[in-house]
């Protein structure tokens, strides 16, 4: 290609890239551009794009009709709050799974684990047929059948090799949320759960956690063995082997983690519009209240959204890269 | 080198993720399938009785059931083929040689870090609204009749507004696909003289494909629970025009407090998603082998 050509395929993509970019982009500029206007040029035809009477007001007013530092705490308690419990949790099960891993399973261990397995559930199903237990009758004996078949199952899961153990942690990450909508519901009301952040704060937590485990995993693939094994001959414990070794080396990858599953926290909108009303409502709830006919108020609503959307759109924003190992479990890097 | 004593410890550090895990997946899961075999009304909770199979025989035989299945299968496919192709083409042109590569980039994945609610109600009123929004008069500026998107396209409308949300991912994952083909082989393939169309068919959709096919299956999986977009622009009306699987279950459960009735559909959604997740797995499974 010429010189001269090449240019002007540059820039004849550079202008196509930036309509196409801009097209999309429009929206978010357009609900900035309106945060500004007054309720009247909000609606105004034609419409008024840069020249109107620029206002702050609606950003006052937001926090007047609306309890927006309220439903801000919230989105921040349950994201950062979510995310700090998922990490204490994860960080121990990615360092096991990266540096100590099952890769052959024991046959005899496997065997016995799967022998501890079945008298367990066999043991649960004579006790359940011998006594009038209310197993099949209420929904917490099933729960305790859950359970005491759990134990065993949960222990002879921890015997498989590492992968099918991570592959089966992402397998929870399938399941819809109608699909358990019902009972998390009914649990939630009976135990006062509803409206409340631990509550809501415990799901997203659990909702994110298989992919807070799958990331840190990948990350720590990458951090040589060898230096944790100097640390381990040097006689530093285990506790301070991840604490003082591990954790130091993997700061950029578990900020990455945290960083994607805070943006995935902030944006949840199924248990958070079901289970909150008031004390525990995040942005995501507060943005759908101006659904209501009574509430469109355009100009307010885009002051609202604005306010929502920008912290994440900036973290997002920086953190491109990690969005797409996480999203798409490391397959694509 | 895993030793005797972080083998051990390696189990003991993976129990309580395994354990929550575990009991997440399976105790709202085997309540599920409990009320799916009652009627179970919460306006009437003294009544409850073990009815088998009938919750499923009555969702499966609802006529509501079968517009839900049309529209979220709908749903699915018309953004799954909007956004990869879209997000195909938007990935090519960013990765050719163009000034302000990074802003066009943040330009163009900002719409996927918008919350579901947000980008609902912007695009309802800002742009849908048959009377002020900026469609309205983009229409009339070309002399056409405002459309009255929510009324005569409402499914059109919930399908337009989920694609612009989701057109970044699949646009910002292909791009990652994208620059990590290698130069040598773009200039080999310049050299044999590939024109444009063979160059795509031959060295880039190859490239790709993984990408494209992990895109499809997670859009899928996210798309199959599309839920807050309708609750806050249509809930589920015109009718039953927007109604989707999740939705129908959610107002089974929620509006009507039929338990065991929104348990069995719940179960089929369940299912439904699954179907998906099975080919995710084993992609994602081949890579931690490779």
């Amino acid at each position: 290609m010429s010189a001269r050509r090449k240019l002007s395929h540059r820039l004849t993509m550079t202008v196509l890239a930036w309509i196409v970019g801009l097209l999309i982009f429009f929206p978010i500029l357009w609900t900035v551009l309106t945060s500004f206007k007054s309720e009247l040029d909000a609606f105004a035809i034609p419409p008024k794009f840069l020249f109107f009477h620029w206002t702050l007001e609606n950003y006052g007013v937001v926090q007047e009709r609306s309890n927006y530092i309220g439903a801000a705490t919230n989105s921040i308690l349950l994201s950062i709050g979510a995310n700090l419990v998922g990490l204490a949790i994860a960080v121990p099960a990615a360092w096991s799974m990266a540096f100590a891993p099952t890769i052959a399973i024991d046959r005899r261990e496997t065997r016995v684990m799967y022998v501890v397995m079945l008298a367990g559930i066999a043991v649960t199903v004579l006790i359940a047929w011998l006594t009038s237990f209310p197993l099949f009758t209420s929904w917490w004996g099933y729960v305790l059948l859950a359970v005491i078949v759990g134990l065993p199952v949960i222990s002879w899961i921890m015997t498989r090799r590492t992968t099918d153990v991570l592959m089966w942690m992402l397998s929870t990450k399938m399941m819809p949320g109608v699909g358990v909508l019902v009972p998390i519901y009914l649990l939630y009301r009976d135990y006062h759960l509803i409206d409340t952040r631990l509550g809501v704060g415990f799901l997203l937590m659990m909702v994110n956690l298989p992919i807070i485990i799958w990331m840190l995993y990948t990350y720590f693939k990458e951090i040589p063995v060898d230096i944790l094994e100097a640390a381990r001959m040097d006689g530093a414990s285990l506790l301070n082997e991840i604490v003082h070794v591990l954790t130091p080396m993997a700061t950029p990858g578990i900020a990455s983690t945290m960083l994607l599953s805070i943006i995935l926290s902030w944006n949840e909108a199924f248990w958070t519009l079901r289970l909150t009303t008031t004390h525990a409502a995040p942005l995501t709830f507060l943005i759908a209240e101006y659904s209501s006919p009574e509430g469109l108020f355009w100009a307010k609503l885009s002051a609202a959204s604005t306010l929502a959307i920008a912290p994440i759109i900036v973290l997002g924003w920086f953190s491109q890269k990690q969005l797409v190992r996480g999203l798409t479990f490391g397959a694509v890097k | 080198m895993a030793t005797q004593r972080t083998t051990l410890a390696g189990r003991v550090l993976a129990a309580p993720s395994v354990i929550l895990l575990f009991l997440w997946m399976v105790v709202p899961l085997a309540m599920t399938i409990y009320f799916s075999t009652l009627r179970y009304s919460l306006l009437d909770p003294d009544s409850v009785a073990f009815i088998g199979f009938q919750n499923y025989i009555d969702f499966l035989q609802d006529p509501n059931f079968f517009a839900a299945l049309y529209n979220t299968l709908l749903l699915v496919g018309a953004v799954l083929l909007i956004s990869v192709i879209g997000g195909l083409f938007v990935a090519l042109l960013i990765d050719q040689p163009i000034m302000g590569q990074g802003i066009v980039r943040l330009m163009v994945i900002a719409p996927f870090l918008v919350m579901p609610t947000v980008s609902a109600l912007v695009w309802k009123n800002l742009f849908m609204n048959p009377i002020s929004g900026l469609f309205a008069w983009l229409a009339q500026l070309v002399g056409l009749p405002a459309i009255d998107w929510f009324t005569n396209w409402p499914l059109l409308s919930v399908i337009i507004i989920v694609a612009w949300q989701w057109l970044p991912f699949a646009a910002l994952i292909l791009l990652t696909a994208l620059q990590s083909l290698d130069e040598e082989q773009k200039e080999a393939a310049a050299l044999d003289g590939a024109g444009p169309v063979s160059y795509l068919f031959y060295i880039i959709l190859p490239h790709i494909a993984r990408a494209m096919t992990v895109v499809v299956l997670i859009e899928t999986i996210f798309l199959l629970s599309v839920y807050a977009e309708i609750l806050v622009t249509t809930k589920g009306g015109p009718g039953n025009a927007t109604t989707n699987i999740p939705f129908l279950i959610y107002k089974q459960a929620l509006l009507d407090f039929d338990v065991g009735g929104a348990s069995a559909g719940g179960l089929v959604a369940v299912v439904l998603a699954n179907i998906v997740a099975i080919f995710l797995m084993r992609i994602v499974g081949k890579n931690l082998e490779a």
